[in-house]
């Protein structure tokens, strides 16, 4: 088989599409799972959501609100989706969550699983499980660009940009400035934090709702690439906890850099030997869990 | 001329505390009054730790009451208790892992004004200013101590809680530790001091509470300090 730089390239963009949402994804996980010890199960479920946002306010909401003419555009429909969604996550975290922080972690972990079930069998009722096409994408947004070695959809590309801007932006902020120190500090000792006067149980909140907004923000991201389909997050969720794992749950750079790198190197096997490209990263999950345990970037506790 | 009492910075009276089902605290009654330096002896796990957590609202469960500055507590979250101006240094120390000695430095809410600025801070402890960009737990035991320390002085809280912050420490750092004490005390904080024994602070306590098995057994002011040193050696089982 002959591997031209083209063919390889090609299947290595597309993979960093692919890695793009699994960074983002996987970086929202991993910042719920550093301040609320939670195994968010129901992440698909809302990155889901944020793609029915996306579709039904281009769609369904002008009906709704009366005015036919009236569509959600995509930018729009980028801020917006994120918002409702957040909302929902601070709703979950307030009503539901909160209530489980006494418990073993392994309550909150079953109670996102039921509500992903929940979310996911409402919509599989409503709407049809083969996918609907999302058809509100941006005119400047069509066509391919010329990156020298290959064209690339402008789409995809725009995904790959926005993406790495919104992962880094997340990683900045907690690392680098003075509301992520109480992050990291509230990941670390919370009662400490707490004895310092920071209101911890409010960042929590807003903790789970910017996780909860990441995810929609990717199902607005995804809606014009996949179609927007019920079950569009429950198969995401399996690859992207497959990250999680080979990254350790413990680094937002470990999130990010892992779901990037595991998409190429699915876009790579693709090349190489493409009925292995769905589960390579299982594999790699297989082997990184029987040589490292913690994952790549997990520590040791 | 009878001296003007002090006013009351900290009251606690009949203070229960629990963790889960033990039941820990049995009705604790102290006061501190502003400006003064007390401490709480007492042997290991006679209860002084879960004093100071109580007064923090750290404990599982806590009933009775705690006031600061006149102001009920027993019903406040950690954070707002925290706001009403008292500084904490856990017995662990507490110094995040994750964060440099400078975001250390800068974590605890500023509550009001008068609290010591970071120059301040940087000067009275040279070695944190040379170690700031440092992770906090790359420091060694008693720059560790001094950054919990100095932290808590930011934030112009006038209410210390400060728990065994000699322990394991280097002669000459319990010693720069009594000076800081010393200093602190000077500028009007009002200081709650967990000790092992009454040794350390001594000379700068005005008075001694002794706890034992979650009551306090006794109260030594500084004047009978000399004349209770049996009863004392007594009590902590020296
Ligand atoms: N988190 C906890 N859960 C249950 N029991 C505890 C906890 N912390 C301390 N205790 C118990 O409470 C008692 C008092 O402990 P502590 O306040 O730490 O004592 P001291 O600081 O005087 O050494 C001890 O018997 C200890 O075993
Ligand atoms: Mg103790």
């Amino acid at each position: 088989m002959e591997l031209s730089f083209h063919t390889v390239m090609s299947q290595v963009m597309l993979g960093l599409n692919n890695g793009v949402f699994y960074a983002i994804l996987s970086l929202g996980l991993a910042v719920i799972f550093g301040l609320l010890n939670i195994v968010n199960f129901v992440h698909g479920a809302l990155y889901m959501l944020g793609a029915y946002v996306a579709l039904l306010g281009y769609t369904m909401l002008g009906p709704l609100l009366g005015k036919p003419d009236f569509h959600l555009n995509y930018w729009a429909a980028l801020v917006v989706a994120p918002l409702v969604v957040g909302l929902l996550g601070i709703g979950i975290e307030r009503t539901m969550l909160r209530r489980l922080r006494k418990f073993d972690h392994l309550y909150g972990l079953l109670l996102t699983f039921g509500l992903a079930l929940i979310i996911q069998g409402v919509f599989t009722n409503y709407f049809n499980v083969s996918g609907d096409a999302y058809d509100a994408k941006p005119e400047v947004l069509e066509g391919a660009v010329n990156l020298g070695f290959m064209l690339f959809p402008k789409y995809r590309l725009w995904v790959i940009v926005i993406s790495l801007v919104v992962c880094f932006s997340t990683w900045f902020v907690i690392e680098r400035t003075k509301l992520g120190s109480y992050l990291r500090a509230g990941t670390e000792n919370p009662e400490l934090v707490k004895a310092f006067g920071i209101n911890v149980p409010l960042m929590i909140t807003l903790t789970y709702g910017y996780g909860a907004a990441l995810a929609a923000f990717a199902g607005v991201l995804a809606a014009p690439i996949y179609s927007v389909s019920p079950v569009m997050g429950s198969e995401m969720i399996i690859t992207v906890f497959a990250v999680v794992v080979i990254g350790g749950m413990g680094s937002i750079m470990g999130a990010i850099i892992t779901g990037l790198l595991l998409g190429m190197v699915e876009g790579f096997t693709k090349v190489v030997y493409a009925p292995a490209s769905s589960t390579v990263i299982f594999l790699i999950m297989v082997l990184v869990l029987l040589i490292k345990p913690t994952g790549l970037f997990g520590k040791e506790s | 001329m009878l001296e003007p009492r002090p006013e009351e910075m900290l009251k606690i009276t009949g203070l229960h505390a629990f963790y889960e089902e033990s039941h820990i605290l049995h009705g604790i009654d102290l006061t501190v009054g502003a400006g003064e330096l007390v401490t709480l002896l007492g042997r290991n796990g006679a209860g002084r730790t879960t004093t100071l957590k109580s007064i923090m609202g750290l404990v599982g469960r806590r009933s009775g009451s705690i006031t600061i500055n006149g102001i009920e507590t027993i019903a406040m979250p950690t954070h707002r208790i925290a706001r009403l101006g008292i500084g904490y240094c856990p017995e662990e120390r507490g110094i995040f892992s994750n964060l440099t000695v400078e975001e250390n430095l800068l974590l605890p809410l500023v509550v009001r004004e008068g609290g010591m600025s970071l120059a301040e801070l940087y000067e009275m402890f040279p070695n944190l200013q040379e170690r700031r960009k440092s992770m906090g737990t790359r420091l060694s035991g008693g720059e560790q101590q001094m950054l919990a320390m100095a932290r808590i002085l930011r934030t112009g809280g006038k209410l210390l809680l400060l728990d065994e912050i000699t322990e394991g420490l280097a002669p000459v750092i319990v010693q720069a530790m009594g000076r800081l004490i010393g200093q602190l005390k000077e500028r009007g904080f009002t200081i709650v001091l967990v000790e092992q024994n009454f040794h350390f602070a001594a000379d700068l306590a005005d008075r001694h509470y002794v706890i034992e098995s979650g009551v306090i057994a006794d109260m030594i002011p500084r004047d009978e300090l000399a004349s209770s040193t049996d009863k004392l050696n007594q009590y902590l089982g020296v």
